[in-house]
């Protein structure tokens, strides 16, 4: 505990030393993210890069809380997600890849002496995209999820794909108060070139800072808003459009609620 | 005063942190590999390696403990050191050579080297009666008995897959621990109690009543005083009316306890993250040692250990298996407080980075 007397000498002290202070509150918190190009051959982007200009870009929205709760960001260089962006963020940056996992046929062989590449990887796989015949080992890169489990388990061998970017993801957050939410996917791909200064996280993220810091209840997290307004609400107005990747599937009730365009034609 | 504070720098540029060999490697890794329990090398592009030896420490360190790592960085590592997200501290060395006289020395201070691979890795926690205003139960007390019987299987290898405990003292969930293989979760079971005399001095009476998930909490006048109610049978004990209003004391030392939730994940390797369900509602709190709560944990630790295949976490085995035989297995007993009962929307939505690109 510190003592009121020391409190304002402690935060000249460590701000004049280079340590900010904020975070905390009905504000963004603090980003984080993984250990990233710093020391993992899984970073698809520079995770330590885009939090630091995010964290640096966004000063004021850090120091004073004026959202309707906390905004939490969490940089995961790869799907293995070491941050738990997914679970513990409303916005979710998570390092993927959209080309063929890289694979060295030589080192597979070496693996292959002390795993059971049929059962430990072909059979692990979520889509079945990989086969093994004994001697090399055939992927079929389109049905790819990027899981990771194939190149976690043989990291000499295996290696993600040269087009990388990421996924964004939206909406985490633990039980209090609408119960706990996994973030849900927001952009599909995003490219993460550090040249481009993340405009385009940046734009995204102002844009739902408008809309949720304008309708947002008071204690309401972005990810209770989506499901209270509707996700086709929330990306109408974000001006995103829908895809089907954003859901497991397309509903299954018929209570539609239909806009009055579809009875537009097209000017004949 | 006010003018010598500083704000609105952020925090200092992560580059003067990283040690050279990470600068002169970086994004340029080719592969890494765990030597053995808690020892892993990087490879750069270069040739380069690094080696990590990873140490369980507690989330709440003394000053002289930090002091005594960095001292250990100094004499091993040039000087660096990193903690992870779930609170090991991480000593980077160039130097094989220096790996074990630097475990030696770690051990001999009583600091345990391992949570890597195949095991069980620090528990991540919250800080319980140390310092919450909201805790069910102890965090640090808890964690220490538990982690104390876990340990072997942090300092090997031996169990399926990665098995992730976390541990949170009240539903807030600090620690996230909604996604861990085998959550401890510190849990209220009765309303809270209202300090009447307390609550117009201390809180905002609508912002108290919006607070309710359930909207159990109404405005009333309570002898005279402005106050709120509580409809009893509509709340869920979440607390959320105690982190705005400190007047409604949702702790109670003699209903308050323990939850032990399983199956859960963050990563998307194999199958999509998942939330930890729930395994045993109640477990009385019973320090120093907790001993209900241990043998909880070792006993799921233990069945999951005999009968999942390789790769699998807690949470396949147990959608392989199946519910039923888990609880048969680990002689849980199934009560009506598994059933779910909170409306949960959006149940469609993609929760998972596993797409076709």
């Amino acid at each position: 505990m510190i003592p009121v007397p020391a409190r304002f000498p402690l935060f000249k002290d460590l701000t004049q030393a280079g340590w900010d202070l904020g975070g905390s509150g009905s504000n963004m918190r603090t980003p984080s993210c993984c250990v990233g190009p710093a020391r993992c051959e899984w970073a698809m982007y520079d995770t330590l890069d885009a939090c630091y200009n995010i964290t640096q870009n966004f000063q004021d929205e850090l120091h004073r809380p004026f959202f309707p709760y906390k905004w939490k960001f969490k940089f995961a260089g790869c799907p293995n997600d070491c941050v738990a962006s997914i679970a513990r963020s409303d916005c979710s940056v998570m390092g993927t890849w959209r080309d063929e996992i890289q694979v060295n046929q030589a080192a597979v062989l070496e693996y292959a002496k002390t795993v059971d590449i049929e059962t430990e990887i072909c059979d692990r796989c979520p889509t079945r995209c990989i086969e093994w015949d004994g001697k090399s080992l055939e992927i079929d890169d389109p049905n790819c999820v990027k899981c990771m489990h194939c190149i976690n388990v043989m990291p000499k061998a295996l290696k993600p794909g040269k087009d990388r970017g990421a996924t964004i993801l939206i909406g985490g957050k633990a039980p209090i108060i609408g119960g706990a939410l996994l973030c849900s996917v927001f952009v599909p791909f995003l490219e993460m070139d550090p040249e481009s200064d993340y405009e385009d996280l940046k734009e995204l993220t102002e844009a739902i800072w408008d809309l949720w810091g304008e309708h947002g209840k008071l204690r309401e997290r972005v990810g209770e808003f989506i499901q209270r307004v509707g996700l086709s609400n929330f990306l109408e107005e974000i001006g995103l459009d829908p895809v089907p990747e954003m859901v497991m599937a397309p509903r299954s009730n018929p209570y539609i609620f239909f806009d009055d365009e579809i009875f537009e034609t097209d000017g004949e | 005063m006010a003018e010598e504070r500083i704000t609105d720098i952020g925090p200092p540029h992560y580059e003067q942190f990283l040690p050279p060999i990470v600068k002169k490697n970086y994004g340029k890794w080719d592969y890494h590999e765990i030597l053995k329990p808690g020892v892993m090398v990087h490879v750069g592009e270069s040739g380069d390696k690094l080696f990590t030896v990873r140490c369980g420490s507690p989330r709440l360190l003394a000053i002289t403990t930090i002091r005594k790592f960095a001292d250990l960085a100094d004499k091993y590592c040039d000087g660096y050191l990193r903690f992870t997200s779930r609170n090991n501290v991480e000593f980077l060395l160039t130097d094989e050579s220096k790996i074990d006289p630097l475990i030696a020395e770690v051990e001999e201070y009583g600091f345990p080297v391992g949570g890597m691979g195949n095991g069980i890795s620090n528990i991540v926690h919250t800080q319980g009666w140390v310092h919450c205003h909201s805790s069910a139960s102890d965090a640090s007390g808890v964690v220490k008995a538990v982690m104390d019987e876990l340990m072997p299987h942090f300092q090997s290898m031996d169990l399926p897959a990665k098995l992730r405990v976390a541990y949170a003292c009240c539903l807030n969930m600090c620690g996230a621990v909604h996604c861990s293989d085998i959550a401890i979760l510190g849990v209220h079971t009765r309303a809270p109690v209202i300090e009447h005399e307390n609550l117009p001095k201390m809180c905002e009476i609508p912002t108290l009543v919006a607070s309710c998930p359930t909207g159990a909490i109404r405005p009333a006048t309570v002898d005279g005083v402005n106050s709120v109610e509580i409809v009893e049978e509509q709340c869920m004990y979440c607390g959320n009316c105690y982190t705005v209003c400190p007047a409604v004391k949702i702790n109670n030392a003699q209903t308050d306890g323990i939850s032990i939730w399983v199956g859960g994940k963050v990563s998307n390797s194999r199958v999509a993250p998942k939330f930890s369900k729930l395994a045993i509602p109640f477990i009385p709190n019973n320090p120093p040692r907790w001993p209900e709560t241990v043998e909880a944990v070792l006993n799921i630790v233990n069945v999951y250990a005999e009968n999942a295949r390789k790769h699998e976490r807690m949470g396949e085995w147990i959608d392989r298996i199946g519910w039923p035989k888990f609880f048969e297995l680990t002689g849980i007993e199934f009560t009506k407080y598994h059933i779910d009962d909170f409306k949960h929307a959006g149940e469609t939505y993609t929760r998972t980075a596993q797409l076709r690109h």
